[in-house]
């Protein structure tokens, strides 16, 4: 069949939430339900490849949907940062449903349709955010994907569930209308545009303060990329099931939130500017202290998710300090991070996880010797936390080598030395698990353990992005590329 | 020349009476009353305005040459049957507030809303 | 037949209301309302688009001349006006007969479309009129309807309800009547054109200050601009809810109009604005308007009080808006006075279908409705995402202007507030969602079906034009563009 580009990028925004019918008909039937769910998975994941080849050909892929009024577009158009978050996106999407076949069954979740609906509008919601075309179409998404993600974080239903779910939507819609919304608008007042253009909008004439200004704007008011002091609602968010803290929580909300910011640094300001910017400074030492204070935050976390969670915070702040540091090889670090960290996190969620189906188990301090238990379940972790740290041989390695070569092509010691002791840190606080779980020590030494693996579609899943993990070290070279055009296109006079 | 413009200052007595009385007394038929004294200082008011010194009523006949104004007349006579028809308005909700509450005391029927709730 | 439209616009629903009590059986003299109301929508699309293409219409009622007779007059502003008023008083009737019949009882339903027609005749009439006495006629017969129909309410606090009304709204009738006086007096004309050109002559007399205090004040009573809208809440609470929905997108908005009218085409601009401090005035009560009256939503138990509550907050944004005191200031109001229009109606005719199966319209009533009646809860949440301004809303629209109107003039402080006013928003709107859709029915309680179709349509075509205006913004905005412009094109 021969589907024009333009409606391969249209399908991939509305077969998600169109597969919400089918998922309604057949509530009735799980397998059906859930077949179904993977195979929309699958095909977005197929049209997305699909217009990675289109890109990658030199194709322009543009769509036009609405005009609200003049200069004010609801549109698409697919260029390599937004084809990094959505190829992520798409291809973590199956997988993820996957594991969640697993672990929603043998936890007995209830309103499982509900789950998957929302699963579904979230996703289309990604994408839809993924392609946007202008800051208008970008905040429509990123609301909507507010809105959907809700009712999977108040899942449980317990009391405890919708106290968390009101800190994270009251967060995040109170940043994004507060801050977000007026930087938007800002945005338009001075540029007369809300196009996303290479090389950033703003004419040579613009005030720098005013640029300053609406930058801190922007930073604060992406919410989702969890620079402090707005990072509360992560942790509040972890009340969800852990299919949602993995894929939504670890993966698609966060990196809609560092999507963002990237895409506002390179393509509103541009590098040019942004490095220019009074504010730049400060919001990069900012970005610094969320990294280094969520670490330490997280070392003192006993519930494994809320670690998880505060090393995602982190992990966020180092995708904002590539897109601050306003250099190439900043941007070419932050944007392979979204993708390193993505693959990285969501198979240590997994892993939390199947643990906790398996063995209920969700404080660290419980886990010790859990590799006789879990040896799969366990090494995936151990990789996983490696691509996590930026070790080889996992993908992370290179992600945070250009972050480091980005912060030493501006000379911006500190921010390396941050750099440094949070690697540190992320040792810390990630390797004594997988360590203590295989190596016990004396004490207790449970030698009749029995293998007890979680169900068999959360292994697979969870294997399977902890063999990304390897495979991105070996093979970074397609990411690389895009990652270099999108650093490449503002400024190439910039370095190498 | 404060004493040239005494009809202000009869509107201006009226209109503050009346308007005390509104806003001051708890019983709903004294309100109504107060409104009704309020709203005649404007129908005085507008007559006083339309009366010219030294004319005669807006008849034509001879030896006239100049008559009061009487459009402001037949402005107020409109607002008359306004005024009435609030009066009547008022009075019959007043009646029905009697049936339902038992009483046509502001307070006692704020106090008896506030215990229902 | 063409060049009579704007006094038939008025005298049709005038002359049909006592044609009603012919009518004996409430369908039929629902039939007849709806038709009425139907052909003065249809005569104010022509009038506008009559208005658009060739200017503004005069007519001379009866041949006189003005400023001797009574003219009325047509302007993008009041055909604007026309349009809302007529366009949303027949789709609310399309509803009225199923809802009336469970809120009325059947011997006084009659006498509930006569005064219906009767309050029409009034809003129309204010706003076609370009005599400052028939105003206050006219909004003394929308007012008197008004007063009536409230009363008609289930329970004895709709009497109360009306009685506190009745006593407001005279207050501030007379003010209105006391401002006129004085401005007769000074000028010897009672048309507004004529007006507009002898004020400048005696524009700085403390008379004529007096006279415009009295009249703003009068105007804001009506308006329920913040601290003058203690009425309001309980009258359009206890109202039967096919009024609430009714009055709720026109009512509040006449009296704007009249504001708007009276210092643009009236008084001049300049005196309004440079002469006395009206803008500092307006700004801070528009503002403390917005987060008082919002954050009393939030804590209301009542839905109709919490929706009516955000409308005191609405009527705040319009305000500031106005204060801005530019055409684009001034084009925003008018594009949140269409939009919120649309947006009440539409919330409280879905009201109206709860109240029609649930007999309350108590927040924890909704419990699990979001399931029971998904049709209707759906308007709500539309409905409230555009009280939100979410984008693809109408509620957006009017807010980004509002807001570009405010940072073109510099006033950044005025764009921060009438976002944070929008949080406020979600957070009464949000407790709505969650409690029809996050909790679980009462126990014990049997469930309900969804509402009827006839209540249902109407409500559903209110929530389309809430999509449709906030997607496609040509028409709206360019008719409250056109009025703007006129408006200060008058009185540069």
């Amino acid at each position: 069949m021969t589907i024009s580009l333009e409606t391969m990028l249209q399908l991939c925004i509305i077969l998600p939430p169109l597969a919400v019918m089918g998922l309604v008909a057949t509530r009735n039937n799980p397998n059906v339900r859930e077949a179904m769910t993977i195979v929309t998975g699958l095909f977005v994941l197929y049209l997305t490849v699909n217009l990675y080849a289109g890109i990658s050909q030199g194709d322009v892929i543009r769509v036009h949907w609405l005009e609200i009024f003049p200069g004010l577009n609801l549109s698409f158009a697919v260029e390599p940062l937004g084809m990094i978050f959505a190829l992520v996106a798409s291809f973590l999407w199956p997988i993820t449903i996957i594991y969640s076949i697993g672990y929603m069954r043998s936890h007995n979740e209830k309103n499982q349709t509900r789950f998957y609906i929302c699963f579904a509008i979230a996703i289309g919601c990604v994408m839809g955010i993924a392609f946007a075309e202008n800051l208008f179409t970008l905040f429509i998404f990123y609301e909507v994907l507010t809105l959907s993600t809700y009712p999977l974080v108040t899942h449980a239903g317990t009391k405890e569930a919708s106290r968390g779910g009101r800190i994270y939507l009251g967060i995040l819609l109170s940043t994004s209308i507060a801050f977000f919304l007026l930087a938007i608008v800002g945005t338009w007042f001075v540029a007369g545009t809300l196009d996303f253009k290479e090389g950033g909008v703003f004419g040579p004439e613009t005030s720098l303060t005013v640029a300053g200004v609406l930058l801190a704007l922007f930073i604060f008011g992406i919410g989702k990329a969890a620079i402090m002091p707005f990072h509360r609602w992560l942790p509040a968010a972890m009340v969800a099931p852990t299919p949602v803290s993995a894929l939504l929580h670890a993966v698609a909300v966060v990196k809609a939130g560092v999507f963002t910011v990237m895409k506002v640094c390179v393509y509103i300001f541009g590098i040019d500017l942004l490095g220019a910017l009074p504010s730049t400074q400060a919001l990069l030492y900012l970005a610094g202290a969320t990294v280094l204070l969520s670490s330490v935050v997280a070392m003192r976390q006993d519930n494994l998710k809320a670690r998880l969670a505060y090393s995602t915070v982190s992990q966020l702040g180092y995708v904002t300090i590539g897109a601050l540091l306003a250099t190439t090889l900043g941007v070419v670090g932050g944007s392979m991070h979204i993708a390193m960290h993505a693959f990285g996190k969501i198979t240590l969620f997994f892993c939390a996880g199947a643990i906790l189906v398996a063995t209920h188990k969700s404080l660290i301090s419980q886990m010790r010797g859990l590799g006789r238990q879990m040896p799969i379940t366990m090494a995936a972790f151990f990789v996983a936390s490696l691509s996590i740290i930026g070790v080889p041989p996992t993908g992370g390695t290179w992600s945070k080598w250009y972050l480091l070569m980005g912060a030493l092509d501006t000379q911006q010691w500190i921010i390396m030395a941050i750099l440094m002791i949070s690697s540190l840190l992320n040792i810390a606080y990630l390797l004594p698990i997988p360590i203590q779980a295989f190596f016990p020590g004396n004490e207790q030494t449970p030698q009749d353990a029995q293998m007890n693996e979680a169900p068999l579609p959360s292994l697979i899943a969870l294997s399977i992005t902890a063999v990304i993990c390897v495979v991105l070290f070996v093979y970074p070279q397609p990411l690389y590329d895009l990652a270099n055009a999108v650093a490449a296109v503002p400024g190439t006079d910039h370095g190498n | 020349m404060l004493i040239g413009l005494y009809n202000y200052w009869v509107v201006v007595a009226l209109m503050m009476t009346g308007f005390y009385i509104v806003i001051a007394q708890g019983n709903l038929i004294k309100k109504i009353a107060g409104l009704i004294i309020f709203q005649t200082s404007v129908f005085i008011f507008y007559i006083s305005v339309g009366k010219v010194d030294g004319a005669t009523a807006p008849i034509v006949g001879d030896g006239f040459s100049q008559y009061s104004n009487p459009l402001p007349h037949v402005l107020i006579l409109t607002a008359i049957v306004v005024g009435i028809a609030t009066t009547a308005l008022g009075l019959a909700l007043i009646v029905r507030i009697r049936e339902a509450y038992g009483s046509i005391e502001e307070d006692e029927i704020q106090k008896k809303d506030d215990q229902a709730c | 037949m063409l060049a009579h439209l704007p006094i038939l616009q008025v005298v049709l629903p005038l002359l049909a209301a006592p044609s009603c009590l012919i009518m004996r059986r409430p369908k039929l003299v629902w039939l007849f309302t709806l038709i009425v109301s139907s052909i003065a929508f249809l005569i104010s699309v022509a009038l506008l688009q009559q208005v658009m293409e060739s200017g503004p219409i005069s007519y001379e009622l009866g041949g006189w001349e003005q400023p001797w007779g009574i003219e009325y007059r047509i302007d993008e502003l009041s055909a604007f006006l026309l349009l809302i008023v007529s366009a949303v008083s027949t789709v609310v009737l399309l509803a009225a007969h199923t809802s009336i019949q469970a809120e009325i009882a059947e011997d006084s339903q009659m006498m509930f479309y006569v005064l219906y027609l009767l309050s029409l005749t009034g809003m129309l009439g204010i706003i076609s009129t370009g005599d400052v006495f028939n105003v206050f006629v006219f909004l003394e017969i929308s007012s008197l309807s008004a007063y009536a129909l409230i009363a008609m309410g289930d329970g004895r606090r709709a009497l109360w309800a009306s009685y506190q009304y009745l006593i407001m709204g005279t207050i501030g009738a007379t003010f209105i009547l006391i401002a006129i006086g004085l401005m007769y007096q000074m000028t010897g004309t009672l048309n507004m054109e004529d007006l507009s050109r002898r004020l400048p002559d005696v524009a700085h007399t403390r008379t004529m200050y007096a006279a415009y205090v009295f009249f703003v004040v009068g105007v804001c009573l009506k308006m329920a601009l913040f601290p003058l809208h203690l009425w309001l809440p309980n009258a359009y609470s206890y109202a039967p809810s096919i009024v609430t929905a009714f009055f709720a997108a026109t009512s509040t908005k006449v009296a704007l109009y009249l504001l708007i009218r009276f210092t643009f085409s009236v008084f001049d601009f300049s005196f309004s604005f440079s002469t006395l401090p009206l803008q500092p005035v307006f700004l801070v009560l528009g503002f403390l308007g917005i987060f008082v009256a919002s954050t009393a939503a939030i804590y209301q138990k009542n839905l109709k009080h919490l929706f009516a509550y955000s409308s005191v907050a609405q009527i705040g944004y319009m305000i500031v808006g106005y204060s801005i005191a530019t055409s684009a200031g001034l084009m925003a109001t008018l594009l949140h006075l269409f939009n919120h229009s649309l947006m009440k109606s539409a919330l409280f005719l879905a009201l109206a279908a709860v109240m029609y199966r649930l007999s309350s319209v108590q927040l924890s009533c909704l419990q699990g409705m979001g399931r029971q009646m998904p049709l209707t809860m759906a308007a709500i949440v539309v409905g409230g995402a555009s009280l939100i301004g979410v984008p693809l809303t109408i509620g957006f629209v009017s807010k980004w202007f509002l807001v570009m109107a405010a940072i073109e003039n510099g006033l950044w402080p005025v764009a921060v507030l009438v976002l944070l006013g929008s949080l406020l928003a979600i957070v009464y709107v949000w407790r709505v969602v969650e409690v029809a859709y996050f909790m679980e029915p009462m126990p014990g309680k049997d469930p309900v079906k969804e509402a009827p179709w006839s209540i249902l349509v109407p409500v559903w075509l209110l929530v389309a034009a809430n999509v449709y205006f906030g997607v496609d913004t040509r028409l709206s905005v360019q008719i409250a563009q056109a009025a703007a412009d006129s408006l200060f094109g008058v009185s540069p």
